[in-house]
């Protein structure tokens, strides 16, 4: 009676799946296999947020994010100030000074215009806010159905100081990692409003351009090493891609990483890990130990990092693998999801 | 966080670790059922601060790792068809039928569908009159009610688009198999106390007499797992068997009455086939003749297919606790949750998968990545 079963293991898929677009393990399996593969070159191997090209001597951060949200509004924000956010962090994780936005929107036939309106004008007070400036754009309108609402590219553009080297492949062991404040408001945000749970306190997005929070980090201490914002695939993600970047471990701290109560609380009821759940208004960054403090001190006199914390260290133990001390007291592994985290059944 | 904090708290964690160290004298070896403690144990590594011969065995309470292939590959059949809207739980979609999973159906283009409760696939059915709604409902009997109860609103609101396809199964029929058979290592258990909080904990009576065994009723915290091996160290060690219940904050004997009378008017037990396992007689639900028409296996003509399951994987093994994950020659080489080859490694709260999201740095030295 006691046999077993187990299919062959699946061959690689002819379809592109959501999971492809999770930021997790699919999703750097497919930029490898298919986009680095074809367009190899030293400025898109650094694999960071960001693209850094010399012109004339000036060094240019170049970047380019797609905004596809589901609901467009959303507590906290919405696609047009997430489309300047976005692109903008993805700036100043190199650190860059942002200037110039391009904006591209897809719009589906159909849409309606006071919505269209309000987006444009939610992005319009999202980059004043930055400081930059949408300086070029394209509008295309799809058939009924080809479309979903309302998706927005944005490129941007921006400056980065002589001597600064912001990468992945910087951590060293001994460094410590910091983080800028509480993980997934912005998952749970959108969830929540995509599915229709209320909890008893509204959870908001923390949509924000981190381009300042950066510069007050760098005029406190130049030993900073890399800097990345955990949006899709949350903090686990950006740690593995260090990890994997510079070929070190990473050991966290559980204890160390705040999350608000009703992210907690949301996170409980459904099953999710707040390690994966998407954030757009915080950083992770790796720092040179004796630097640690003094950065830790900047970003918590910034708005955006009165909650930043130091959760962690770079190790040259099992590297390209990170671990968390848990709560009570043993390490485990921090892995890299898949695909999206599914909520679990019961 | 109120019920939350408290049952993570590290000194809380291992004063209770220590008092069990201080009361075993012998080794013992005890299951936890559900996957969802499973899911504690490795998460928080809480096995590493038992005294050694405090052994966890992972018992068979994943309802994904449970359901047959031959469900499965009726899933993506169904989920394939014209007109089709195939609604699941989120974490059944990544598990491998014989040839493909729900994503890879969904990628082809089928309508493939993640709800949070079977209420919202009622809701789709009403508002798709055109199409046919077919709910996955699978799962123990944490899941039973929620999914009794789509089905008679389905029919009370007199749907005719709308269907279930099911795969439930039973925690303690499950227990008594493993109980009975002769390679049976284990000498207590942890119930689940999801499945308790529904069903109470009146059968599990029988189980511990007929079997000798004592067995707790465990919750899902990491104060809450130690606090029931501890209560079963205590029955072993003064030799006695009884049922006790630890999570008395959510489990009471009798259960949750309303739940149980949904369940009890929309299914009746039948035999089931458990993937890993195999038939066990009497060990799930199956709707009753009066909801046939809610069946998809009989709306879409899915009974024939069966599937058999090649003998690579040792998921049986681990299933009934008699190897672990890492004693699998596959475990995270062939075997990984990317490409999983058995249904442990898919969902999360799989001993395999548990294994290897949590523990590959302390199995696996050397030869991770």
């Amino acid at each position: 009676m006691l046999t077993m079963s187990c299919p062959a293991p699946l061959a690689a898929g002819d379809h592109v799946q959501l999971g492809h677009g999770s930021g997790g393990q699919l999703s750097a399996d497919l930029v490898r296999d298919v986009f680095l593969a074809a367009f190899r070159n030293p400025a898109l191997a650094r694999m960071d947020d960001q693209a850094i090209v010399i012109v004339n001597g000036t060094r240019l951060a170049f970047t380019t994010d797609s905004f596809v949200v589901k609901p467009l509004f959303f507590p906290g924000g919405d696609i047009g100030s997430l489309a300047v956010h976005g692109t903008v962090n993805d700036l100043a994780m190199g650190g860059a000074q942002p200037l110039f936005l391009s904006a591209a929107f897809i719009i589906e036939e159909g849409f309606s215009m006071p919505e269209l309106r309000r987006v444009v004008e939610s992005l319009r007070r999202a980059a004043a806010g930055a400081g930059v400036q949408v300086v070029t754009g394209d509008t295309k309108v799809v058939e009924k159905g080809s479309g979903d609402g309302l998706f927005i590219n944005t490129s941007g553009l921006g400056v980065v100081a002589n001597g600064l080297n912001l990468s992945g492949d910087q951590a060293r062991p001994g460094d410590r990692v910091l983080l800028s404040g509480p993980i997934g408001d912005h998952g749970i945000a959108i969830l929540a409003q995509r599915e229709g749970f209320e909890f008893e306190s509204t959870i908001e997005s923390d949509s924000a351009p981190l381009h300042t929070l950066v510069a007050a980090m760098l005029a406190a201490s130049r030993e900073i090493r890399c800097l990345r914002d955990p949006t899709r695939g949350g903090v686990s993600s950006t740690l593995n891609e260090f990890a994997a970047q510079a070929g070190v471990g990473i050991e966290v701290d559980e204890r160390a990483i705040p999350v608000h109560d009703a992210v907690k609380g949301a996170c409980e009821l459904l099953g999710l890990d707040p390690l994966y759940v998407a954030n757009e208004g915080k950083l992770v960054a790796i720092v040179a130990p004796a630097a640690a403090d003094r950065v830790l001190a900047a970003m918590r006199r910034h708005p955006l990092g009165e909650e930043a914390q130091i959760i962690g260290s770079v190790t040259a133990d099992h590297p390209r693998l990170v671990t968390m001390r848990t709560l009570v007291g043993p390490a485990r592994i921090v892995h890299m999801l898949a695909g999206d985290q599914l909520p679990r059944i019961c | 966080m109120k019920y939350i904090d408290e049952y993570r708290d590290e000194r809380i964690v291992h004063a209770l670790a220590a008092q069990i160290a201080r009361r075993a004298t012998r080794p013992w070896n005890l299951m936890e059922i559900c996957g969802g403690q499973t899911h504690t144990i490795m998460r928080y590594g809480l096995d590493e601060l038992l005294p050694p011969g405090i052994r966890l065995v992972h018992g068979p309470g994943c309802p994904v790792c449970v359901t047959p292939l031959e469900i499965v590959d009726k899933a993506i059949e169904i989920a394939s068809r014209p007109g089709v809207i195939f609604v699941s739980y989120g974490d059944m979609l990544r598990v491998p039928g014989s040839r493909f999973d729900l994503f890879r159906v969904k990628a082809a283009g089928a309508d493939v569908r993640i709800v949070y409760s079977p209420m919202e696939a009622v809701k789709l059915a009403r508002t798709h009159p055109d199409r046919q709604v077919v709910f996955f409902g699978i799962g123990f009997e944490t899941t039973a009610p929620a999914n009794a109860m789509a089905v008679w609103e389905a029919r009370r609101q007199a749907l005719k688009n709308f269907s279930v396809l099911v795969s439930h199964v039973l925690v303690p029929p499950a227990i008594r198999l493993l109980l009975g058979s002769p390679n049976c290592v284990v000498q207590g258990f942890i119930a689940p106390g999801h499945v308790c909080t529904i069903m109470g904990y009146r059968e599990y009576a029988a189980l511990s007499r007929d079997f000798g065994v004592p067995i707790v009723v465990g919750g899902f915290e990491p104060a809450d797992l130690l606090e029931a091996v501890g209560m079963l160290v205590a029955q072993l060690e003064d030799g006695r068997a009884e049922v006790e219940n630890q999570y008395a904050r959510s489990v009471s004997y009798e259960g949750n009455l309303p739940a149980q009378s949904i369940v009890e008017s929309v299914f009746e037990v039948s035999d089931r086939k458990w993937r890993g396992i195999g038939m066990i007689p009497q060990s799930g639900l199956r709707l009753r003749a009066e909801y046939a028409a809610f069946d998809a296996e009989q709306v879409f003509r899915v009974g024939e297919i069966t599937a058999d399951e090649p003998a690579e994987c040792i998921s049986a093994e681990v299933l009934q606790g008699l190897k672990r994950p890492t004693d699998c020659p596959a475990f995270g080489r062939g075997c990984t949750p990317e490409k999983p080859m058995g249904a442990p490694m898919v969902s999360a709260e799989g001993a395999c998968a548990a294994y290897y999201h949590y523990r590959r740095h302390s199995i696996a030295e050397g030869r991770v990545c």
